[in-house]
């Protein structure tokens, strides 16, 4: 496939969005359960704040993929059927609530709404955190499943797709909440990178086992069943036409296998060990880490475009079986 | 129910593009607007078109034989780009079978040219809407025409009858009677797409004739073969001289 870069911005930047709100849920949840120590509301709310940039600026993205952004609201029709269609409906839907969970904690106005066994408050804050916790681990999975869902692209088939879209983008957005929590609460510096590194590793281990995966696909569709004609030897001659086509824009990356390769290799470098080395080093320094961990979200946000793009020019579209030959 | 659908003859298709060239004029001047080409004077040029006519090489010379094979939307009964599609634009007809896009609904995301294995779906680069083969609905089904215009473009052009047209889902119509006879089959059958649209493959006429076939094993004039044989310089009249 053609990987574009409007869909690459969208992943990885509502990704990163997406994790560093779970990360203030979490940590919003374990103060409130007194595991952590209470934290103002410009903190979550500046940490909102950076995840609503990032998701509107990747739905910003999303509109260049689009022939007619200006009919993008009919997009949410068909829910029933369509993995696009959910995404279009939960990503507004994050939106909406990152917002509100931002301006609860910027103005101050945070009623206790009822408070569980053990005298745990539930304030208005943490149960809009939950809530957008979990939609945020849907729009993972819509998102994910957009390219899951397509059978005959065996590459992204399978439900390491899912799993990789998901911890990917929660190890970016912890990243980024640790290098936020270096800017303005020091004390969740450890925390936040901790979970930043595990999640970076189970990341590492699902996106390399669909890189074992993806290397020992067989295609299903050949030449054979393209055409039904039952001969080992068949050769295209003539695609039909001699300039360019939707089919042989779309669908190739056009690149040589060594740029294929060696984006593989600048992605399972910059996302993971780098990312990782930078952490472990936050986690066990005791100056100010601002800088480092956020040149760990840079290089870790870097690395994961070009898993994208990745991501997108392994895939093999069985069309292609009939752009083979020009002349 | 009715499943309309095209019939392609590879054993008679010479590849002369006919049905592209008439696919084309009849579909650029249609009512949803023209079929856009880019630069088609310049370098580079580039277009959308509903069907193409491409060349296969089967097998290692001396023993090749080249194969024309159109293509164009197989109108899938299972149409994998139908679900995908976010607005509902992309859509079969229940009444025909025909597989559609409503280009006014269509926010041009390419989602469904992605699920279709086929590749048969074509993004108009200046109306930026998904386009397709509509099997010519405003052909098949336009009251103005005389009834034997009422095929597709492509079936009206084809010079050597390639192109069958008719309800497969009715098992007299010629489609469904070619598809019986001549041994019809599907593309990409793996993806359970059942593709409406059917191939016929190519046919040889060949005779099996035995050695026996040619000379009688029971031929009395062989069991008596100890008849003398004429000499090589005597005048032979079949069986008159050989005795």
């Amino acid at each position: 496939m053609h990987p574009a870069f409007s869909v690459i911005f969208l992943t990885t930047l509502i990704g990163a969005g997406q994790g560093l709100f779970i990360a203030l849920s979490l940590v919003e949840s374990y103060a409130a359960l007194r595991l952590l120590p209470e934290h103002g509301g410009h903190y979550y709310a500046t940490g909102a704040g950076i995840s609503l940039v990032l998701l509107v600026l990747g739905l910003f993205a999303s509109f260049f993929h689009l022939g007619h952004p200006e009919r993008a609201w009919r997009a949410a029709a068909q829910w029933r059927t369509s993995w696009l269609s959910r995404e279009v409906i939960v990503l507004p839907a994050l939106m909406g609530i990152v917002f509100l969970y931002g301006v609860i904690h910027l103005i101050g106005i945070n009623p206790v709404l009822f408070t569980l066994p053990g005298n745990v408050a539930v304030p208005l804050s943490l149960l809009l955190a939950l809530i957008g916790a979990l939609v945020a681990i849907a729009l993972y999975v819509t998102t994910a499943m957009i390219y899951a869902c397509l059978r005959f692209l065996q590459e992204w088939h399978s439900p390491l797709t899912v799993a990789n879209y998901t911890l990917l983008g929660l190890a970016s957005g912890f990243t980024l909440a640790a290098a936020q929590a270096a800017f303005m609460a020091v004390e969740l510096v450890h925390f936040l990178s901790v979970g930043a590194v595990v999640l970076t590793v189970l990341a590492f281990f699902s996106r390399v086992a669909s890189l074992i995966r993806n290397a020992r696909l067989k295609p299903k569709s050949t030449l054979q069943t393209a055409t039904g004609i039952k001969h080992p030897n068949i050769v295209q001659k003539s695609q039909g036409f001699m300039g360019g086509s939707f089919n042989t824009r779309e669908f190739f990356h056009g690149m040589s296998e060594m740029f294929v390769k060696s984006v593989k290799w600048i992605f399972l470098i910059g996302v993971f060990p780098i990312p990782l080395i930078l952490l472990l080093t936050a986690i066990f320094s005791r100056g100010d880490v601002s800088t480092l961990l956020a040149t760990a979200f840079v290089i870790q946000y870097l690395g994961l475009v070009a898993e994208r793009w990745f991501f997108f020019a392994q895939a093999r579209h069985p069309q292609n079986l009939y752009y083979q030959s020009v002349a | 129910m009715t499943q309309l659908a095209l019939v392609i003859d590879l054993n008679v298709c010479v590849g002369c593009h006919a049905c592209v060239t008439s696919c084309k004029e009849w579909n650029t001047s249609g009512g949803a607007g023209p079929l856009v080409d880019q630069r088609p004077y310049d370098e580079d040029p580039t277009g959308t078109f509903f069907n193409r006519v491409q060349t296969f090489e089967v097998g290692e010379f001396p023993n090749t034989e080249t194969v024309h094979f159109p293509k164009s939307c197989l109108h899938c009964e299972e149409p994998p780009c139908v679900p995908v599609c976010p607005t509902g634009a992309s859509y079969k007809r229940p009444e025909d079978g025909i597989v559609l896009v409503d280009y006014d609904k269509c926010i041009g995301c390419k989602y469904c040219s992605w699920a279709c294995p086929y590749g048969v779906r074509e993004i108009d680069e200046s109306r930026k809407e998904m386009t397709k083969c509509t099997l010519c609905v405003d052909r098949i089904h336009n009251p103005t025409f005389e009834e034997a215009d009422r095929l597709p473009a492509c079936v009206k052009a084809c010079p050597t009858n390639a192109r069958l047209y008719g309800d497969i889902h009715d098992p007299n119509s010629v489609v469904s009677v070619a598809i019986r006879e001549a041994g019809g089959y599907q593309l990409m059958p793996e993806w359970g797409t059942k593709p409406a649209n059917h191939y016929l493959p190519r046919r040889k006429t060949r005779i099996t004739i035995r050695e026996e076939e040619l000379e009688r094993s029971d031929n009395p004039l062989k069991i008596d073969s100890k008849l003398p044989r004429p000499g090589r310089d005597e005048p032979s009249l079949d069986d008159v001289t050989s005795w």
